[in-house]
């Protein structure tokens, strides 16, 4: 294992944890991601089927949260800081590259195939939650919500149940890397 | 006072806000390693545990800044956003996306940030998290169901919990500093190595004395609002405390001439308020002078602050409490409430010989007597017209 390029985790939470905290000093909430992703879903289907969202209570529903253009929501400008600053950090850090990243025992197909049910059960069940691993659990426990650290416990408790079953996706033979 | 959403920063430039916010928290995950899939599933393997490390100290670190700001009056936790709690869709939410975790390697975030860089699996699943996010709306009917079961309300774990919020606090960073210490040596049995484990270097001793000494000096000594509503209790500090006074004449005549720069502020019941409240007065309880709408009326400049209760004591310790907050040019009613009631509202001409000095006052009484009561009467039609101002919680979540 190559740690070394990393920050040190613990210097790297206080970070994370500042950035946070200043986010709700200045903007009384907190962080998110599935939320932008929510908001481009919502976008897409205005713009591709406009009389398909004043039919569907989800996007009625959304619409009365949220007027104005779904675009125009706070989380997607945090969103594309969030790309900005991956990016800056990638290029300090010489990590930008493209690559298929996949455990040695798996092939690239499966890798694919796993990424893309991964994404749909995480944002599917981030609409259920109300809220991500940043959203609803980060978010949640610096504000001490109840329903967040909830959601965190039920997010890595679910992961680790299920964690047995999908070993093969990330160990190979030997157990490690 | 925080949050500086909507007053200080306006809804456009809380968009650059997002945006430079975005950019901390996309290079602090980034530098911390979470935009490679390995790193992050090595939680739940015992072969690295650095996630569990960085979420655990930024949640923690933003818990403590939470309370510590809210601690010495900066931040108002009534209007930040708290995640409500729908307990099971919570629940079923998050096992979903622990399945989600396992199989795809990133968490949504996490994902993004892998993209941003130019990993090809991050890209997939950002497009796989679009796709189930329109497969929840789609099918919502279905979920709304669960969606919504079992609402508890934006509360907090130490509420739920019962216990209070310092507790519950140590408890929290207690568990974060156990478990940096318990995987660190799974992770070296995992990995079959000797390296160093979670061990204090000197550094950490003394930030971590320091931090310890921080914390107690804040919590021993009790917080600001809990040692203002003590000082209040003792009648001696308040008798002896000097506020200005207003007269029911001076506040009246104020009120007739439409005195712009007078502000009352009303401590009586809601129900008092309603049924006998003066114009431009607000209510508010004790309680709410710490809040953020006490500190928007009061710290306008140029105005007099007339603080009001049914008797001059109530209406002084609010007065006090202003004082002491920092803001200026407080008074307090003369006699309460129920003295303007006598002096205005009820007043009777006194019969028999009438002192010279008095006939004037008196002629106003008589006037004021008949105004006073058109005026409340035109201010509770315009109340009970608009609509009602309520703490309105800044929305926010996923």
């Amino acid at each position: 294992m190559n740690n070394s390029k990393y920050m040190n985790p613990y210097l790297a939470g206080v970070l994370l944890g500042l950035v946070l905290l200043a986010t709700i000093y200045i903007t009384g909430r907190g962080l998110g991601a599935s939320g932008a992703v929510k908001s481009a879903v919502v976008a897409s289907v205005e713009s591709v089927a406009p009389s398909h969202t004043g039919n569907l209570k989800f996007y009625k529903e959304y619409g009365e949260e949220h007027p104005g253009n779904p675009l125009m929501n706070w989380l997607i400008f945090e969103m594309i800081g969030v790309v900005i600053g991956a990016f800056i950090s990638g290029l300090i850090s010489n990590r930008l590259k493209f690559t298929l990243e996949h455990a040695p025992g798996t092939s690239a197909k499966v890798r694919i195939v796993g990424a893309l049910a991964g994404g749909a059960f995480f944002g599917f069940g981030a609409e259920l939650g109300r809220g991500c691993t940043s959203g609803a659990a980060l978010s949640g426990m610096a504000v001490m919500s109840t329903g967040g650290i909830i959601t965190m416990i039920a997010i890595f408790g679910g992961a680790y149940a299920f964690a047995y079953f999908f070993r093969k996706l990330w160990l190979s033979n030997k157990g490690d890397y | 006072m925080g949050p500086l959403v909507p007053e200080v920063i306006g809804s456009q430039l809380n968009f650059i806000v997002a945006l430079i916010v975005g950019i901390g928290f996309g290079f602090a995950l980034e530098q911390a390693g979470f935009s490679t899939s390995k790193k992050l599933v090595g939680l739940f393997y015992g072969y690295d545990f650095t996630v569990l490390r960085v979420f655990f100290t930024a949640g923690v670190t933003a818990m403590l800044g939470v309370i510590a700001l809210a601690h010495f009056g900066l931040l108002d936790v009534k209007l930040i956003y708290i995640n409500p709690t729908f307990l099971w869709s919570a629940i079923v939410g998050g096992i979903i996306m622990g399945l989600g975790f396992v199989t795809g390697g990133f968490c949504p975030g996490t994902s993004v940030c892998a993209a941003a860089i130019g990993k090809i699996d991050g890209m997939i699943f950002v497009v796989g998290s679009f796709l189930g996010i329109l497969a929840f709306a789609e099918g919502y009917p279905m979920f709304e169901g669960l969606y919504k079961a079992a609402s508890w309300g934006n509360v907090q774990m130490f509420e739920t919990l019962g216990i209070s919020q310092s507790l519950f606090a140590f408890l929290l960073t207690f568990i974060a500093v156990a478990a940096f210490w318990f995987t660190a040596a799974i992770e070296r049995r995992v990995n079959g190595k000797t390296g160093k484990g979670f061990h204090l270097s000197k550094v950490y001793l003394g930030l971590t004395g320091l931090a310890i000494i921080i914390g107690l000096t804040a919590f021993v000594l009790p917080d600001k609002r809990e040692y203002m509503l003590k000082e209040l209790a003792n009648s001696s500090f308040v008798s002896s405390f000097n506020i200005e006074e207003m007269t029911s004449d001076e506040l009246a005549f104020r009120l007739i001439d439409k005195d712009m720069n007078l502000q009352i502020i009303d401590l009586r019941s809601q129900k008092e308020f309603d049924s006998l409240g003066l114009p431009q007065s607000t209510r508010f309880d004790l309680e709410n002078m710490f809040e953020k709408d006490a500190y928007k009326l009061l710290s306008l400049k140029d105005k007099k602050n007339v603080f009001i209760a049914n008797d001059e004591l109530t209406a002084k310790k609010g007065a006090i409490l202003a004082r002491e907050l920092g803001y200026s040019n407080i008074l307090v009613l003369k006699g309460g409430f129920n003295q303007f009631r006598k002096d205005i509202l009820e007043f009777v001409m006194p019969t028999g010989k009438v002192n010279r000095n008095d006939v004037d006052t008196f002629r106003f009484r008589t006037n004021a007597n008949q105004v006073m009561p058109v005026l409340m009467k035109e201010n509770k039609l315009k109340h009970s017209s608009g609509e009602k101002q309520q703490v309105k919680r800044i929305l926010g979540g996923c």
